[in-house]
């Protein structure tokens, strides 16, 4: 009732006075607005130096158009190729060995009684989620190099160390291991918030029935979460395209070039490093609207399927 | 089910209680050991003998790393860098997220539907270095703070923990002739305090650990963040593998050290936040 009133109010108020006690709302919002225009869209437009020969001197718009030739170099290009299979290669591995990690460790956890090893292991599985890639790619180094703690575990039982950072192949399962390890702690936090939300009832009516431990969390706890889990498998699907750079540049080394070189990094040695702006633009512009449409897509398909979609 | 304590639930506890301590202590070894390293010797780190506890303990990696000028002067450099963009980021969100919470704000939805579509449309790197660029931000103490001053996630974080306070409030601070400024001051702003300091928590936190920017945008050493520094620290040994010396440019327990001294502000500050970040992700989760 009460916000029926106040918006016919507003309707009636003429605009001199909406003006008078609004005014300085609008003054607030100024700043962030020309920010957003000057350095979130105005970027947007500076993309079309895409269809370009871009020339430093001439400036963004006195270069010549060229149409789609540098998109045409781009997929006429083995880098870029390989960029794009190395970027979906490790964000699908992400999503197959890193997805399901937290989603069990939840379940798992949640069964658990002693509140304070749940809270323990919440805290401390969430901590590497602060530290940079920096710090994390430092990290690995130590623990994975020829001279790092897990080939001093593996020569301890008489096998032969294992070269993790220089073979492009376990390199990968590395990459992959330090994403678990730094992101399986915030993911873990929100499936056990849905977790707390959920109804003991069904699980207890489930156990008098007879129901053993797994099937009642196959058939009662994991049912009850299914929608955060599949709006977090809708966000990580959305993004299979577009990649960090922290990350894989940290990750990387010269040795594993061939696994390490994705999308964002080849951007950044082709563009920023080498020069060519107009062709890293292109190879940029060509993922983010990829990168859109499978947003779209799979919004649009999990909507279908009956459950929330992201927007 | 408190009820329930049979033989097999016992042993079910026991079991996944014992797994989880293991678990924790697992993904708490790779930050065990890099600690014992930066406090071990060289020599017992070339021989071996370094495990999981320091070897012929000794400050020494720590001593060198802070005798080292650069690494200090781009600490000290990083925590102003750090306070000064969470300022920056918190005042330009404020800004944004009080005016677009009035629900019956004239062109407000038109504002956040430009500020929400920044969230999926990327321009790309390219891009985006060239308007920094066009601004004349290159290689300036500005550049590591106006590209990311604003992000429109935490915008609508803001924005919604404004949109949760009674109206009544407002009205009864209109009564009393405040305006809008000083609504926001004296009646708004201190309701949504843990918001805020959430917010300014992952600014904070987003802004220490960021590598990419200092790369894109900055030359001069000068301008080095911690991270930049640690990154050189480290590669200078992968360089030297590659060309298959054997002899270390920096060794192993400064390199340790340097990654410790790095992530000491995170993990000091840690337990004390950490209860805010829980908070914050349930935040953004609630729109997910």
């Amino acid at each position: 009732m009460k916000n029926v009133i106040v918006k016919e109010r507003a309707r009636k108020i003429p605009f001199k006075i909406y003006i008078r006690n609004t005014w300085q709302l609008y003054l607030m919002l100024l700043i962030p607005v020309i920010y957003m225009l000057m350095f979130r869209y105005r970027p947007m437009i500076g993309g079309v130096i895409a269809f370009k020969k871009f020339n430093v001197f001439a400036g963004m718009w006195n270069s010549p158009w060229v149409g789609f030739a540098n998109f045409k170099e781009a997929f006429g290009s083995m880098d870029f190729w390989n960029a794009l299979v190395n970027t979906l290669i490790l964000n699908v591995g992400d999503l197959i060995l890193g997805f399901p990690v937290p989603v069990l460790i939840a379940v798992f956890l949640f069964e658990i009684r002693n509140l304070k090893i749940r809270k323990a292991t919440q805290t401390i599985l969430y901590l590497p989620n602060f530290l940079s890639w920096v710090i994390i790619s430092g990290i690995i180094t130590q623990l994975f190099s020829t001279s790092g703690l897990v080939n001093d575990l593996i020569r301890g039982t008489g096998l032969r160390e294992v070269n993790f950072l220089s073979s492009p192949f376990i390199w990968r399962f590395v990459y992959w291991f330090s994403g678990i390890w730094q992101s399986a702690g915030y993911s873990l936090i929100i499936y056990l918030a849905a977790l707390s939300a959920t109804d003991p009832s069904l699980g207890e009516a489930a156990y008098i029935d007879g129901a053993t431990r797994l099937q009642r969390i196959a058939h009662v706890t994991i049912p009850q979460i299914r929608p955060t889990i599949s709006i977090m498998l809708i966000m990580q699907l959305g993004k299979i395209v577009s990649i960090d750079f922290d990350r894989p540049y940290m990750m990387g080394n010269t040795l594993v070039k061939s696994a390490a070189d994705v999308i964002s990094t080849y951007v950044y040695s082709v563009g920023l490093q080498a020069g060519r702006f107009d062709f890293a633009t292109a190879v940029g512009l060509f993922q983010s609207v990829v990168g859109i449409i499978l947003i779209l897509s799979v919004n649009k398909i999990s909507k279908k399927m009956g459950q929330e979609g992201i927007m | 089910m408190g009820e329930i304590k049979s033989k097999a639930e016992r042993r079910f506890q026991l079991f996944w209680n014992t797994f989880f301590i293991v678990i924790s202590i697992v993904a708490l070894i790779p930050i065990i050991r890099v600690f014992s390293m930066s406090l071990s010797s060289k020599d017992a780190i070339l021989a071996g003998r370094v495990f999981l506890y320091p070897v012929q303990a000794t400050t020494e990696a720590y001593i060198r790393s802070f005798q080292s000028g650069s690494f200090v002067s781009s600490f000290i450099f990083s925590v102003f860098l750090m306070i000064g963009s969470t300022i920056v980021c918190v005042i330009m969100t404020v800004l944004a997220a009080y005016p677009l919470s009035k629900r019956n704000l004239k062109g407000g939805a038109v504002i956040m539907t430009l500020f929400v579509l920044t969230m999926y449309l990327d321009p790309g790197i390219i891009p985006k270095y060239l308007n920094v660029k066009d601004f004349k931000l290159i290689d300036t103490f500005w550049a590591l703070i106006v590209p990311e001053a604003l992000s429109a996630y935490n915008m609508i974080i803001m924005c919604t923990a404004f949109r949760g306070l009674d109206s009544s409030l407002y009205e009864a601070a209109k009564i009393d002739g405040c305006n809008e400024v000083q609504t926001l001051f004296k009646v708004a702003l201190p309701l949504v305090y843990p918001t805020l300091a959430t917010l300014a928590l992952f600014y904070a936190v987003g802004r220490w650990n960021r590598l990419s920017d200092v790369l894109y945008y900055v030359n001069s050493s000068k301008l080095y963040t911690v991270q930049m520094v640690l990154k050189q620290l480290i590669e200078s040994v992968k360089l030297t593998n590659d060309e298959g010396i054997q002899t270390q440019l920096v060794a192993d327990n400064i390199k340790a050290a340097s990654i410790v001294i790095s992530m000491s502000p995170m993990v000091i500050a840690y337990p004390f936040i950490q209860k805010y970040f829980t908070k914050g992700i349930m935040l953004g989760a609630v729109k997910g």
